[in-house]
């Protein structure tokens, strides 16, 4: 691992990086943010030890022989996780040979799985690392189907092992995108998912019985930490040559296999719809499908049905800011609708929704402060800040079922933190201390050096070239 | 020190406009040494402002903190507004009239309102359907004839969140960057209206909207049509500048001399008047080598580039643009969503800013307009980090004063000083806060925006009777 110095962090830098997984580390002094919606707490302690959390809070003990990294006056949170994004599948939007978002001439959809193109060098990953993002839920998208294929929930470190967990859930287009997929319509779009569904559970039918499924009283719970065998063992079973379907099929056996989980309630299915009917059309599939685990993406209008999604115990995850009718579908849009959902009891975390989504999710945060700058208007929703730094860090981890790793400073979480040089929802703050996994990360990237060579534009006895 | 550089700017941005001046000839100072009446010619307005500012009333803001626009800073400030015009801004013994409705500012934040040079705003309007869309006239690369303000939807949703988030109370609508030239933009103030003409900012110039780069070489390079390439683009442009001046030399002779009018050409009318300087150019560009090559053409054909837009490598050209007097809008950290935005850095503006050019926050965003104050405080911090220390007064001449400069309005509005549009903010804090929104929002002293007044949220045709009507949004 490369060496690096940055000024603020220098001073910290005896945690070296690769080599703190061993190690207890203690950071004190600083005002201590857990992540799960509680307010920061001044002069707190988070105790690191072989790349987990041990302790955070006030009052923590600091462990004999732990290195101490003084925090005094900084802030100290969990890292960031980015609740919808493309991180890590794009270099350059517009330039097609590094945009592995969708697949336009794929004969896939469902089956399409996004970790093998996961390139952790992406400059988008080291400059988001340095806005203090740790961990991405990245999804695919759809390009002719609702199905855009399986997401993974990736770190952002600067080494070569990025997935976190691969196949965490498929993703699928059922509002105004969708209809356009499916061929045009809305209902074109439902008939396209109930018949994938059909096909999926017919396909099941010709292989092996599975373990999985269950009530839909024991689906109907909040997403939790189970595990996901998918993530290391793919849907084989369902290939196996001996395995025959009916005549009347649209999809791939690829893609009908990769169906076969989200139906059983063993993947979560990420559901993206804006407009206040097509959320409760969605949230109607559960009837017909009791085994689904959805979660609800976009949502600008969820505001208006937030008691029918909170009694259907779903989360969401909202573009922060959206406060126009930039369609049809989001007439209702509001920069309260994030702080409405939360007020109903629904569990709500920030993504960028085809929305600068993968490459700046370094501005969840500021989108985050925003939602809390409502508070001081009449008539405006707001979240407390505490909840705010939740939908950015601990409610995308528990949505993509991983509360119990990543997103929180609570204890047994993967030692995920950022030391920032202050509040964190704030605009003049910076992250200085960036932590994955117990190992300290650089920070430096294209954009720093660039910034460091034209310091001052004009040129030396060289030309700028020589400069770096 | 910042004053000094500024200073210097306005002085060599007066030499240039002075030496476009000269090159022009303009047409009065001939006529006016000839008694014959001169020769019927063609309207260069013709749809007028019909804009006319709003009722208000005597008010005075006290006790607040006072950024003036032009890098000055007053505490405990009072701030009176009377008449459609800033009347005084000084400390708290600043005279109040007889009557004057009281605002304590304490705790508060005055500044003038943030003016947008780079907004789409009623051209690509929300909601953004296709039928709404009338940003582009991608038909052709060179289009100078088309005017964005025959595009603009005054029903745009995007006006009331510009104002009411945003603390905007003037902007420029460009059309798109399809187009080598695009066409000509519009300068609006920020207030609700039947009409374009009755937002249209009374004596503000027109501006013409042209780009380089990817864009015109992509839309009309897939066609299989010029410019497919960067060299193009120029050959192009230059080519138009040719035919602009002999077009200019005909009317000019015409408007001098008499005899048979020439034909009219509305593309030509355009780039006539951008030769004459009565026309602003603001050049879409990003990469620095292709702003240094704008540089020289403008040279060749004799005009002056107002501002670069996006300008996402001006901190590689700071010293250049500096001694061309050009000004750079920015954003504060966009990058990598083409080629041209590859090199970004989040330090550009206070990079270009510390070279002694002149900066400026924009937008290009319905989302990004309403909150420009909070990307000049993170350019500002980021900018802070590397050592530039620029005070948060200097730092608002990027949201007001400078793009008025850039627009040709910086003697009516973008500052607070006596005798000035009364377009003002006052700000529930700290402006670079996160947690700050306007709290009201005056434009030519009318009271247009209260955040404790819901009758002063104004509300577009488009959002009435729909879901969410006259939300807080």
């Amino acid at each position: 691992m490369k060496r690096f110095v940055t000024g603020a962090g220098a001073l910290l830098l005896a945690l070296g990086s690769g080599s703190a997984l061993a190690q207890t580390v203690a950071i004190t002094g600083g005002t201590v943010a857990i992540g799960d919606g509680s307010e920061p707490i001044e002069g707190g302690t988070v105790v690191i030890r072989n790349g987990r959390i041990v302790a955070a809070g006030r009052g923590v003990a600091v462990p004999a022989g732990a290195q101490v990294l003084d925090a005094t006056g900084k802030w100290v949170t969990p890292g960031l996780v980015a609740g919808f994004s493309r991180v890590g599948l794009i270099e350059v939007d517009a330039v097609n040979e590094t945009n592995d978002v969708a697949a336009n001439n794929s004969p896939f959809s469902a089956a399409i799985d996004v970790a093998p193109a996961i390139n952790p060098r992406t400059t988008a990953i080291a400059v988001s690392r340095a806005g203090g993002v740790t961990r991405a839920i990245v999804a695919p998208g759809t390009a002719k189907s609702i199905f855009a294929g399986q997401g993974a929930v990736i770190d952002l470190g600067n080494d070569m092992d990025a997935v976190t967990r691969a196949r965490a859930f498929q993703f699928v287009e059922m509002g105004e995108t969708g209809a356009d997929e499916a061929g045009g319509s809305r209902p074109a779009a439902y008939v396209l998912f109930r018949n994938a569904l059909r096909e999926a559970r017919d396909l099941g039918r010709f292989s092996a019985p599975l373990s999985g499924g269950g009530s839909g009283e024991r689906q109907a719970r909040a997403n939790d930490q189970r595990d996901f065998p998918l993530e290391d063992v793919p849907d084989s079973r369902l290939l196996a040559p001996g395995a025959t379907r009916p005549d009347d099929v649209l999809l791939t056996r690829f893609d009908a296999a990769a169906l076969v989980p989200v139906l059983q309630g063993r993947q979560l299915l990420l559901v993206h719809v804006e407009r206040a009917s097509d959320i409760l059309q969605v949230l109607a599939l559960k009837r017909e499908f009791p085994n689904l685990r959805l979660v609800l993406v976009g949502a600008s209008e969820g505001w208006t049905v937030a008691d029918r999604i909170a009694a259907a115990r779903v989360p969401v995850i909202a573009n922060a800011l959206n406060d126009l009718p930039a369609t049809f579908e989001q007439l209702a849009a509001t920069q309260s609708n994030v702080a409405r959902l939360r007020a109903a009891g629904i569990s709500v975390s920030l993504g960028m929704i085809n929305d600068e989504e993968a490459r700046q999710v370094r501005l969840a945060r500021q989108q985050a402060g925003n939602l809390v700058a409502a508070g001081r208007l009449p008539g405006g929703t707001a979240l407390s800040w505490g909840e705010a730094l939740a939908t950015i860090t601990s409610a995308p981890a528990e949505a993509i079922g991983m509360g119990g790793e990543i997103g929180s400073l609570r204890p047994g979480r993967r030692a995920d933190v950022v030391i920032w040089s202050g509040d964190p929802l704030e605009n003049s703050t910076a992250a200085e201390v960036v932590i994955i996994d117990g190992v300290q990360q650089p920070l430096d990237n294209h954009q720093t050096k660039l910034r460091d060579r034209y310091r001052t534009p004009t040129e030396g006895d060289l030309p700028k070239a020589y400069e770096r | 020190m910042a004053l000094t550089r500024k200073a210097a700017f306005i002085a060599l941005a007066a030499a240039l406009a002075a030496a476009g001046c000269t090159r022009s000839d303009p047409p009065q100072s001939a006529s006016a040494s000839r008694p014959r009446k001169p020769p019927p010619t063609y309207s260069h307005d013709p749809y007028p402002s019909t804009y006319h500012r709003y009722p208000g009333v005597v008010t005075a803001i006290s006790g607040a903190t006072v950024f003036d626009g032009e890098g000055g800073l007053i505490e405990n400030g009072t701030v009176v507004l009377a008449d459609g015009l800033v009347q005084a801004v000084g400390g708290p013994d600043t005279a109040i009239p007889e009557g004057a409705t009281r605002i304590d500012g304490r705790g508060k934040w005055v500044t003038p309102g943030i003016i947008d040079v780079h907004s789409h705003l009623g051209d690509y309007p929300s909601p953004g359907v296709e039928a709404n869309s009338d940003g582009n006239e991608a038909t052709g690369p060179v289009r100078p004839e088309v005017w964005a303000e025959h595009s603009v939807w005054p029903q745009d949703p995007g006006f009331s969140r510009a104002l009411v988030n945003g603390g905007v109370t003037a902007m420029q609508i460009l059309p798109g960057s399809a187009n080598l030239f695009g066409g000509r933009s519009v300068v609006i103030k920020n207030v609700p209206a039947r009409t374009v003409q009755a937002m249209k900012f009374p004596g503000a110039p027109y501006g013409l909207k042209m780009a380089c780069g990817e864009n015109p070489k992509r839309v009309y390079g897939s066609r299989n049509q010029m410019p497919g390439s960067r060299m193009a683009n120029v050959a192009l442009m230059r080519q138009t500048w040719a035919r602009a001046q002999e077009y200019k030399r005909k009317w000019d002779k015409y408007e001098r001399d008499g005899g048979e009018m020439p034909a009219r050409d509305l593309a030509m009318d355009t780039l006539r008047g951008v030769l004459a300087g009565e026309i602003l150019v603001h050049n879409h560009c990003y990469r620095a080598d292709e702003m240094a090559i704008i540089i020289d053409m403008s040279k060749e054909f004799g005009y002056h580039v107002s501002a670069f837009h996006h300008a996402v490598e001006a901190y590689k050209i700071a010293d250049l643009l500096k001694a061309n007097g050009i000004c750079s809008a920015m954003w504060a950290d966009w990058y990598g969503f083409k080629m041209e935005a590859y090199d970004a850095v989040s330090e550009n503006i206070p990079l270009v800013h510390n070279a002694g050019a002149c900066a400026i926050v924009h937008s290009d965003d319905p989302n990004g307009i309403q909150r420009l104050n909070q990307e000049a405080a993170k350019a500002l911090a980021n900018g802070r980090r590397i050592g530039i220390n620029i005070s948060d007064e200097i730092a608002w001449t990027w949201l007001s004063f400078n793009p008025a400069k850039a627009l040709g309005i910086a003697d009516k509005t973008g500052s607070l000083k006596a005798g000035k549009m009364a377009d003002v903010v006052l700000w529930n804090g700290h402006p670079f806060s996160v947690y700050t929104r306007p709290e009201r929002v005056w434009i030519d002293g009318a009271l247009m925006y209260d955040a404790n007044d819901p009758k002063r949220r104004p509300v577009s045709d488009f959002e009435l009777g729909q879901p969410g009507e006259g939300d807080v949004k």
